[in-house]
């Protein structure tokens, strides 16, 4: 759902071909998971066909011609409203931490070495993520504190859980 | 090469036990996190390695000597001419300037006052605190008297850094550029990095983190993992 919306604001920002906007996108968004030109120009035409986009001018070339994308009033209307709303706050306890917590308490299993296992694999993102702050610039160090607050998030759970786990295995085994 | 090393160390305040067979061992230019809840015991383990305690059993080696086996004095010289010290409040001397707090461990080392002030002087453009030479601590804003706190631990060169909740203080972003300029400097000098924190965020600046939980280090590792 993102990567429309972020060619769409990228085209707003300024008119754009393709090509440059899968550049922009691989540079300051793509981390590492580049767009294809194929998933781009679809993208494109969608937008075109519902009206988000227009093209401006084609420019020849010794391929097929270049198509110049600018946004319209209706695709900008639509940036401004997704840049305004808040995502909607992530059930972080539905995931796979919760599930294996509760079914190694409730088996009888070794809860507490699978959070310290989970705890160490967490920091050793962590610790990828500030290397990436150290080296990088401001918009690497923007979204690896992202990350890394979401993962020190997980590790205040893990931690309060590890303390908690008598409690919990006693609830959850009768 | 280990370079500092905890084996088996138990102590107890009174009727509370506070490190109930503790083992670790720190090699040398690592920078080791040590982590755990309030009262775990991750803060007493750190004096007990730095010589400012000394265990009721077990052994503390520096470079392959028993540091627990020495007295107070001994283990004063090793602290001083060996290790740096940065704690959570920085612990400035008030009545001393900037430049005369960072020149502390040399003066205390036996460095001439001109050479000690001179060198302390270079660690100020080196942590961004130009111009904040003749201030006293009472001048200063957290974040500066930490990293003056910070070029205090380190201008004597010492073989080990240890240092509790560095950050603990500061807002995130000033703590990160402590942590930045610690983690920095440290490698620069080759500084064994010894650092209490209970936060991940500053954790993960370490090379190596350990839990403390009852007394006891819990080593997590990547091979843990694997």
């Amino acid at each position: 759902m993102t990567v429309p919306l972020t060619l769409l604001g990228l085209i707003e920002r300024e008119p754009r071909h393709g090509y440059d906007l899968k550049r922009d996108y691989d540079t300051y968004f793509g981390r590492g998971k580049p767009l294809s030109f194929g998933q781009v120009y679809s993208t494109l035409s969608r937008l075109a066909r519902d009206g988000k986009v227009v093209i401006s001018d084609l420019e020849p070339g010794e391929g097929p011609d270049r198509k110049r994308y600018v946004i319209t009033d209706a695709g900008a209307s639509e940036v401004e409203t997704w840049l305004r709303e808040p995502v909607a706050a992530e059930p972080h306890l539905q995931t796979v931490l919760f599930a294996k917590v509760t079914l190694a308490l409730m088996l009888g299993r070794d809860a507490e070495a699978y959070l310290d296992t989970q705890r160490a694999a967490h920091l050793q993102r962590m610790r990828e993520l500030t290397e990436i702050k150290r080296s990088g610039g401001p918009v690497d160090a923007l979204l690896a504190d992202h990350g890394l607050f979401h993962l020190e998030a997980d590790l205040r759970w893990i931690d309060l859980t590890v303390a908690r786990l008598d409690a919990i295995a006693q609830e959850v085994r009768t | 090469m280990t370079i500092i090393e905890a084996r088996n160390v138990v102590l107890s305040f009174g009727e509370t036990p506070a490190l109930r067979g503790a083992d670790l061992a720190v090699a040398e230019g690592e920078l080791l996190a040590i982590m755990g809840p309030s009262g775990s015991g991750k803060s007493t383990l750190l004096h007990c390695l730095a010589g400012i305690l000394v265990p009721d059993s077990g052994e503390i080696l520096f470079e392959g000597r028993r540091v627990d086996q020495l007295g107070e004095t001994a283990r004063s010289s090793l602290r001083r001419d060996k290790f740096g010290f940065v704690f959570q409040f920085g612990q400035l001397v008030p009545e001393l300037s900037a430049q005369e707090n960072v020149a502390l461990p040399l003066l205390l080392n036996g460095v001439r006052r001109a050479a000690a002030v001179a060198e302390a002087r270079t660690w100020f453009g080196r942590l961004g605190l130009d111009g904040l030479e003749h201030r006293r601590s009472g001048e200063l804003s957290g974040g500066q008297a930490q990293r003056v706190a910070l070029a205090r631990g380190l201008v004597a060169r010492p073989r080990v850094l240890f240092t509790d909740e560095p950050t603990g203080a500061l807002d995130s972003l000033t703590g990160e550029h402590v942590m930045d300029l610690l983690v920095g400097s440290a490698r620069e000098q080759g500084t064994t990095v010894v650092l209490v924190t209970h936060e991940a965020r500053v954790a993960a600046y370490a090379d190596r983190e350990v839990v403390v939980r009852d007394g006891k280090v819990h080593s997590l590792t990547a091979e843990v993992i694997a």
